[in-house]
């Protein structure tokens, strides 16, 4: 390939590598969520919220790479209700430059978030898009694929490593059978999985920095594309309590239960 | 009505590329939809994949893409495949394996259709059940698009027959080549044991084995029960064992007959992944551990005795 093995021209790269990174504003880890009594969805009110922990992934992956002098800048963008400010300031405060909110109060698709992304992408020009691969409301698992497939990038999905070489990125990803290996010409899309990094906490001082970085809102309507879905909520239920069990006294006991009472043995 | 089924496959120990399991219970969850199932096969030198899924009971058609380009099924160059051939049909399903969840999003948004993911229960055509906020609560989602995207869980449907079928099969010329992505390489894990999404019995530890070398403990009672051996989250985090013995929320989902979770505390995330066990057996120091709550039989032992005693006795 021309020009690789030109270091000014890898200089320049490096030095004009853009990465944004998309962070969500869910429920917290931590958090057993409740349906609500009309089926409707669950309760949220008065829960603690929290950034998805895939995205904080996301966001210390995107630091690491500008402390290592490979990214330039990083831009953080939600798609969500004017809270997710919250979540935007802490990955300005773990390290992000700027920070933009496309402000929608409405609960959106993941193909719609994709399409907000998609526009953010076609404004912003990253290098690379670094995404969750989950977010753990939801649960689906779409919103990064769905981007690249919209912007015609390759995707490395549930990241464990990556490697960024000239115009290419190498990304290790955790799949059924164990860890496979993809090149991807840039701009990519990454999404985490839990082994990439450990996500550092933010500094008291970082914290009040971040208070003074730059976080523009959006409203969704403005970005013009339809969010519209073909997916319906009909009614959102609690799971299938498991019945009661009971506590053994010893090995014995439980290999007797396993073999007479529960026959699985 | 006809629906097109994504098969997937992996390797085994001796390196042959052989149907995953899973594709029988997207096979199945086809099956409750209704109408004429057809499987894709796409990949390069899958002529023996193809052949197993003609054999796959209630398949009427194969559709067999075998191109260089879809090798190791890199989703840049499935996908589009995937898209077109898809437009004809009411329904795409694939297992929710790391392969279906890689490739369907990709399809859904070239189609311009939501994607519902991880169904475990088809309640008509349109309607399907699917659990959210890692299974603390199931929505039940309709979708009116003109193609509807879908992924299966496998432990909400019942395989179908691995044979008892005879499909014809049928050649797909269309090579998508998007060139902007390549395969470098993979490891994967080797095991005779069973694998673990489709084990009748799955022994598990967490972060309580202390460390990789002690999970010798949960291999010598799984190649006694016949099991396969699974992880927490905090185990694989700890680098105790690797990434794909992990069940949970994001990890591996199972169901097995018999589950044996060994010095795992009980996490939500871990939860999600097992708790449509059949039977749950927690095996823990603290009695106090959230894994009880689930358990049907719980036993608070120091499990570096017990192990080995179950080992003997079982």
């Amino acid at each position: 390939m021309a020009g690789v093995s030109d270091c000014t021209f890898l200089t320049m790269i490096s030095e004009s590598m853009k990465i944004l990174v998309a962070v969500k504003r869910v429920v917290d880890y931590n958090v057993k969520v409740r349906v609500k009594a009309d089926h409707s969805g669950v309760d949220l009110a008065n829960v603690k919220m929290s950034m998805n922990p895939f995205c904080e992934i996301a966001v210390e992956e995107a630091v690491r790479l500008k402390e290592q002098g490979i990214a330039s800048e990083i831009v953080v963008v939600s798609v969500g209700p004017s809270t997710a400010q919250e979540q935007l300031r802490t990955a300005l405060a773990l390290g992000a430059d700027r920070a933009i909110l496309v402000e929608s109060a409405e609960d959106l698709t993941s193909l719609a978030v994709a399409k907000l992304l998609k526009v953010v992408v076609d404004k912003e020009q990253p290098r690379l898009v670094i995404l969750g691969k989950q977010a753990i409301d939801s649960d689906n698992n779409q919103t990064g694929q769905m981007l690249a497939a919209l912007s015609g990038y390759g995707q490395g999905t549930f990241a464990s490593k990556v490697d960024i070489s000239g115009d290419t990125i190498a990304v290790t990803r955790e799949v059924d059978g164990g860890a496979q290996t993809v090149a991807l010409k840039l701009p990519a899309i990454v999404t985490t999985d839990l082994r990439l990094n450990e996500p550092r906490y933010a500094s008291l001082p970082n914290i009040m920095k971040a208070k003074k970085k730059p976080l523009e809102v959006v409203t969704a309507d403005a970005l013009g594309v339809s969010t519209a879905s073909t997916n319906t909520t009909v009614k959102v239920e609690a799971p299938a309590a498991r019945s009661a069990g009971i506590m053994v006294k010893s090995v014995a006991e439980l290999v007797e239960k396993l073999k007479n009472e529960a026959k699985v043995i | 009505m006809t629906i097109l089924v994504i098969a997937d496959y992996s390797k085994d120990a001796q390196d042959n590329k052989v149907l995953a399991p899973a594709t029988l219970n997207t096979v199945a969850a086809a099956a409750k939809i209704g109408g004429e199932i057809h499987l894709l096969v796409a990949g390069a030198f899958v002529g023996a994949v193809a052949e197993a899924a003609a054999n796959i009971a209630g398949v009427a058609k194969v559709l067999v893409a075998d191109n260089a380009a879809y090798a190791h099924q890199l989703t840049e160059n499935v996908a589009p495949l995937v898209a077109e051939l898809g437009k004809g049909y009411s329904h795409i399903l694939a297992a929710a394996t790391s392969n279906g969840k890689n490739i369907l999003p990709r399809v859904a948004a070239q189609l311009d259709v939501d994607q519902i993911s991880e169904i475990i229960s088809v309640e008509s055509a349109d309607t399907f059940k699917r659990p959210i906020y890692a299974g603390n609560a199931i929505a039940t989602v309709q979708s009116n698009a003109s193609v509807k995207v879908i992924t299966v869980r496998a432990t909400g449907f019942d395989p179908v027959a691995a044979v008892g079928g005879s499909a014809s099969v049928e050649a797909v010329a269309a090579a998508h080549d998007a060139g902007i992505s390549s395969f470098v390489g993979e490891e994967l894990a080797k095991s005779d044991r069973p694998e673990l999404t489709a084990a009748k019995i799955v022994v598990s530890g967490g972060r309580g084995m202390q460390n990789g070398d002690n999970f010798k403990h949960l291999y010598a009672l799984a190649d006694k029960l016949g099991a396969a051996v699974g992880a927490s989250r905090a185990a694989v985090d700890a680098g105790f064992v690797p990434n794909d013995m992990q069940v949970g929320q994001t990890g591996k989902i199972v169901a097995p007959q018999l589950y044996i979770a060994v010095g795992i505390s009980g996490a939500i995330q871990h939860l999600a992944g097992m708790k449509d066990s059949k039977v749950i057996v927690a095996i823990n120091k603290d009695e106090e551990a959230p894994i009880f709550q689930v358990a049907d039989y719980g036993l608070v032992a120091d499990l570096f005795e017990a192990i080995p005693e179950l080992v003997l006795t079982a």
